[in-house]
């Protein structure tokens, strides 16, 4: 049987609305996907039969217009528990303006993806590199509600729809916005195949537990990396 | 202006149209613009008592076949509107006068009216080289400026005059623009279509005559009335729509039991136009009533949105057939091939720290400073 101690702490570090935000984000893209993906596509289900026969098309739009709400609203919690949330959860994670975050992401492209280099990342929450992707997934959030309430507007006499309706002249008509909107499907599924393995190779590189936690919010990590966190942040608060 | 000029009601009646058809007409401009029932009131006591409104039309890069709708508009006080009250003034198609007498025409409507004329323009101008479109040894940018310095508002017939058109298609030679694009400081009303129908530029005209103001106007410049609700959302295949019944070729079956034209690249979902209520030729049908998807021709840049029969446009650089979907296809078999080469040579590259052996956890490589 091979083995080994590690110290390894427990640290706590996705506060339940964090996995809450994840796991809703998660349902509702994959749900935005699939039904967008078949409203740029319909298959051909029901062919041969009277239109007062059937609604799924319908349907279909219905589920994506009612993702699409959830999804916003998340995206939006999320953004206030940038403020309101945990040191791992934090705004200032995600834009790198620290000479220190810059670093770290040299420092994981030469571990983790070129691999020429063998050592260990220290960041408990995500890593600087990562934290950037997810970055600039919260920009491509923002322009698929753009597009996605831009278009929606022509349908809806709401008010929170009319607040996009602007995107839409702005970007020269409806039908940019649809492309813009069908294109940007596609940066999402390329982000959900590498965000999976990633999640998968860090857990089997370091094996902190990266996937679980997620779940249960807890990770394990390394005893000299916590404390030298631990007199970090308190320098920092001393400050 | 002057009380002297005959109204247009006067006209109307020395050109034989009843009084009934004359109310029939006003009502259904009412109705079109989407007034109340006073409104009918107002259209009738306007085209009684107010003289002609003066129009100076011009025709820049385009087909006529914004003109070409107008005079085809069954209604016959339609065509009254143009014979009669635009010809007497400048309007390059229809005029009798040529050559100086032309040019005459319209510098006599920029004295006599200054601040109350129309401009109305047919047509997009070109400005890589203004030398493309002359009329008279002046580039219509020329013209175009000087005539509308002093103009009340310019009207912009049809797609050309107000996003391009086809000119102004990739890679738009004569470097097209739309009228709002090169003038300033006067209000532009977007007529769009290709043409637009014959019935809304009446309604404009007449909106114009009624209430001496522009229309209510979109984001985009274009009169809500006639351009607020997107073909789609009026069109009478639209149960088909929502059921998921679509034509799949054109001599299929379900074209036969007018399925929705959505797969054969219908852009009604993205064009904003009243083809569905107002339709067209005296409201016989529209393109989508004779089985043909809507191309799109009210948007800006349609014709670079093609192809017409497909439901997205093609991505430019990638070749005519190329969607989004196909280039997002490959680029996810690139990147699930990526990633499983970098599984791979993770496999290679961090054996120690997989397999963990002893040494791994004592190699001072692994500890970070
Ligand atoms: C993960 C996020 C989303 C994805 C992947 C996604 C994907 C798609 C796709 C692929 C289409 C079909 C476009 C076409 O080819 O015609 C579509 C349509 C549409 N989406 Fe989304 N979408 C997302 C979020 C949203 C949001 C937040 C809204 C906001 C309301 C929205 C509203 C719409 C609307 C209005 C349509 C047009 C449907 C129709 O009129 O038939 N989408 N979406
Ligand atoms: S035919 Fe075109 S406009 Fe009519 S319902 Fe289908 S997609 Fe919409
Ligand atoms: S149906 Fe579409 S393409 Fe046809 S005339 Fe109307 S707006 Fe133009």
């Amino acid at each position: 049987m091979r083995s080994r101690t590690n110290p390894m702490r427990e640290v706590h570090v996705w506060e339940l609305p964090v996995r809450l935000y994840h796991w809703v984000n998660a349902l509702c893209i994959t749900g935005l996907c699939i039904t967008g993906y078949i409203i740029g596509n319909p298959p051909a289900l029901m062919n041969g039969t009277e239109a007062y026969f059937n609604y799924w098309f319908g349907t279909i739009r219905f589920i994506h217009f009612l993702s699409a709400f959830l999804f916003f609203f998340n995206f939006l919690f999320r953004i206030y528990w940038g403020f309101a949330g945990n040191e791992f959860a934090k705004w200032t994670n995600f834009i790198p303006l620290k000479r220190s975050q810059w670093k770290e992401i040299m420092d994981v492209i030469k571990v983790d993806i070129l691999q020429v280099t063998h050592k260990k990342i220290d960041s408990i929450g995500h890593n600087s590199l990562a934290s950037v992707i997810y970055f600039i997934t919260f920009l491509i959030f923002l322009l698929q509600c753009l597009t996605g309430f831009g278009m929606y507007s022509a349908m809806s006499n709401s008010f929170l729809p009319k607040l996009f309706a602007w995107i839409v002249p702005l970007l020269g008509g409806d039908i940019h916005a649809r492309q813009l909107h069908h294109i940007l499907m596609w940066a999402f599924i390329l982000f959900a195949i590498v965000h999976v393995y990633l999640v998968f190779y860090h857990d089997y590189i370091e094996r902190r537990g990266i996937t679980s936690s997620m779940i249960g919010g807890w990770k394990f990590i390394e005893e000299d990396v916590y404390e030298r966190h631990e007199t970090e942040s308190k320098e920092k608060a001393e400050k | 202006m002057k009380s002297n000029e005959p109204s247009f009601y006067e006209e109307v009646r020395v050109n034989g149209i009843s009084r009934s058809d004359f109310l029939k007409f006003c009502t259904t401009m009412a109705a079109f613009m989407g007034l109340e029932a006073s409104g009918v009131g107002q259209i009738v006591k306007a085209l009684e008592s107010k003289p002609r409104l003066p129009v100076i039309w011009f025709h820049f890069q385009e087909c006529t076949c914004c003109s070409e709708s107008f005079i085809r508009a069954s209604h016959p006080i339609v065509a009254s509107i143009v014979l009669d009250k635009i010809s007497l003034d400048y309007q390059e198609t229809l005029m009798a006068a040529s050559g100086v007498q032309a040019e005459e025409a319209y510098k006599t409507v920029m004295q006599k009216f200054p601040g109350e004329y129309i401009v109305m323009v047919e047509g997009s101008i070109p400005t890589e080289n203004e030398a493309y479109c002359c009329i008279g040894g002046r580039s219509a940018l020329q013209i175009l400026e000087e005539a509308v310095a002093n103009c009340k508002a310019v009207v912009a017939w049809g797609n050309c005059a107000s996003a391009g058109c086809v000119q102004a298609a990739r890679p738009n030679p004569t470097g097209a623009q739309p009228v709002h694009k090169v003038i300033s400081g006067k209000p532009v009303i977007n007529v769009q279509g290709c043409p637009p129908i014959a019935d809304v530029m009446a309604g404009v005209v007449v909106h114009l005559l009624t209430f001496d103001r522009i229309p209510q106007l979109d984001e985009l410049g274009r009169p809500k009335a006639f351009y607020s609700r997107r073909v789609h959302d009026t069109c009478y295949r639209r149960a088909n729509f929502d059921a998921g019944l679509f034509v799949e070729s054109f001599d299929d079956e379900g074209a036969k039991r007018g399925y929705c034209l959505y797969k054969m690249g219908c852009k009604g979902p993205v064009t904003y136009n009243s083809c569905g209520i107002i339709k067209w030729n005296d409201g016989i049908s529209y393109p989508i009533q004779s089985g043909h998807p809507c191309i799109g021709c009210s948007e800006a840049g349609f014709w670079d949105n093609g192809p017409f029969y497909q439901h997205l446009p093609s991505i430019a650089g990638f070749g005519i057939e190329t969607t989004a979907d196909k280039i997002g296809l490959g680029l996810g078999i690139a990147t699930a091939v990526g990633v499983a080469g970098h599984a791979i040579v993770t496999n290679v590259r961090k054996h120690k720290e997989i397999t963990n052996t002893p040494e791994t956890v004592a190699e001072p490589e692994t500890k970070k400073v």
